[in-house]
């Protein structure tokens, strides 16, 4: 195999910059002019936690296990009506407030993870950054609308086994 | 300044010399700012650098002094406040002092000087001064550090860059930039005149040189080691703010620009386009029409010389202190002195 010659490094370093400058001219930059065009995050981005709150029993495992504390829960029980015709009234969990603090959340989704009865879920959605500290304490409602934004969990591998 | 058909009075002259002055070193101080430093550096890095501020980031310039000008003009309290406040000035007086012998053109210029190129190296230096000044007039342990550092740098590189203009003054038999240009442009490669004889050619290892040594000048990357940020946090700028700074940075690119501009005068034939195309042969010959055109074809060359200046600076990592010093002392000078006997040599036999 002949050998090529041998460019000096200081040239190849010249070269590399000239040619990010003819890319960047000929195909446009690898950066995105955010406020115009937007980037389309992975369906699994961390974007914010939306909570589905019909499956929520206020177990509080969610709020215990956040590291940075950071989710409120207050419920109280209450009787809700027999399941069957005739049946004992069953006593259920009630949410009353259910709040994420996104100014302490550090995104370590470890609520996610272990909520049991999959009441929350990621959304890729980052935008939500406010003028005000204190609105960036979601409540119940808000991280609600934000269920309409969580992805369809994508399909299961073949051979996966569902639970 | 321009020959005009009426008689402009002394003092009008001085105005026209003042604008004129302003406008040669803000102008291309601006456009390398804009062109290369925010533009070429971030296609250089894939990216599209300012765009908000008017058409493509065209007046991100703008934006950028209103920022400094309304800053807080800080001095630290053990500072020595009088020439703290001065220094930034003496270094932007030297760029000014240093456009004043650069010819635009065959009567666009600020001074006929016999000795221009001589004056023009003296009052570089003065820059150095400024910055030892700031250095140690912040009291700050990080500003003393870079301004040592600067001096020992620019002393160094100041050496090279004397001995490669010297190949040049040689080769052109004076120091008038006004008449080196013309020996340029009258000149011929081996009796062949066809584009004069731009002495980039002849003195291709001087320009060499001569670019180093202003890179280092300039304290730009490579030679960045005075406001080495990893370590001297900004160097002898680190205590400035709002303004001063400001004139700081204005004096790095405008220093860029003019020395560009002294380079194009040195090596590439200045404003000159070689004589033998319109059958000039004197400078007294020299159409009216090249005081406008003989601006723009600086520029063009000043453009172009900054292009390389900015281009290395963006692609080189730092040299370490010891490596800059054994640099210019050991292979630039030796380098420089070898070219100058050659040059000399030469000069004599032929």
């Amino acid at each position: 195999m002949p050998e090529k010659p041998k460019v000096p490094g200081l040239f190849k370093g010249l070269g590399v910059t000239l040619g990010i400058l003819k890319d960047t001219i000929v195909d446009g930059a690898n950066t995105v002019q955010y406020p115009h065009e937007k980037e389309a995050p992975p369906i699994r981005a961390r974007g914010v936690i939306a909570l589905h709150e019909d499956n929520c029993t206020a177990c509080m495992l969610c709020a215990r296990s956040c590291p940075d504390w950071c989710i409120y829960i207050e419920g109280h029980k209450q009787l809700a009506p027999p399941r069957r015709a005739g049946g004992k009234p069953r006593q259920v969990n009630h949410l009353d407030r259910f709040d994420i603090d996104y100014a302490l959340c550090m995104y370590c989704g470890i609520c996610v993870e272990v909520c049991p009865f999959d009441a929350l879920f990621w959304s890729p959605e980052y935008e939500y950054s406010e003028p005000k500290i204190a609105d960036l304490l979601h409540d119940k409602e808000k991280l609600g609308e934000w269920m309409e934004t969580v992805p369809e969990a994508p399909e299961l591998e073949a051979g996966a086994q569902k639970k | 300044m321009i020959q005009l058909a009426i008689e402009i009075p002394y003092w009008g002259q001085s105005l026209l010399r003042v604008l004129g002055g302003l406008v040669a070193v803000l102008l291309p101080a601006g456009t390398i700012v804009y062109l290369f430093l925010f533009k070429m550096m971030s296609f250089m890095q894939s990216r599209l650098g300012p765009m908000e501020a008017g058409p493509y980031g065209s007046l991100q310039l703008v934006a950028e002094v209103g920022k400094w000008m309304q800053k807080e003009d800080l001095a630290p309290e053990a500072a020595d406040k009088s020439i703290f406040k001065i220094a930034p000035l003496v270094v932007l007086l030297s760029t000014f002092l240093l456009v004043v012998v650069i010819p635009f053109g065959p009567d666009a210029l600020f001074t006929d000087f016999e000795v221009g190129i001589f004056y023009g190296l003296a009052v570089a230096s003065v820059s150095v001064l400024g910055i030892l000044i700031a250095g140690w007039a912040s009291a700050n342990k990080y500003s003393l550090l870079g301004g040592l550092r600067a001096a020992g740098q620019l002393i160094a590189y100041e050496l090279p860059m004397v001995l490669a203009t010297l190949g040049v003054v040689i080769q052109a038999g004076s120091m008038n930039l006004q008449n080196i240009v013309v020996a340029q442009n009258t000149g011929e490669i081996f009796g062949w005149g066809g584009i004069g004889n731009p002495y980039i050619f002849t003195q291709f290892i001087g320009f060499l040189i001569f670019m180093i040594a202003v890179q280092a000048e300039l304290t730009q990357a490579p030679f960045d080691m005075p406001i080495a940020e990893s370590e001297l946090v900004s160097g002898y700028m680190t205590e400035y703010s709002g303004f001063r700074f400001l004139i700081f940075f204005i004096a790095e690119f405008a220093t860029a620009g003019v020395f560009a501009l002294i380079a194009s005068v040195l090596f590439l034939g200045g404003w000159g386009i070689p004589f033998d195309w319109f059958g000039w042969d004197t400078i007294d010959s020299v159409d009216n029409w090249m005081n406008v055109a003989g601006p723009l074809i600086m520029f063009t060359k000043m453009l172009v010389l900054t292009f390389i200046i900015m281009w290395v600076r963006f692609s080189f990592p730092r040299f370490r202190e010891d490596q800059l010093q054994t640099f210019a002392w050991k292979v630039l000078i030796p380098l420089a002195l070898a070219n100058t006997a050659i040059t000399a040599i030469f000069k004599v036999v032929f």
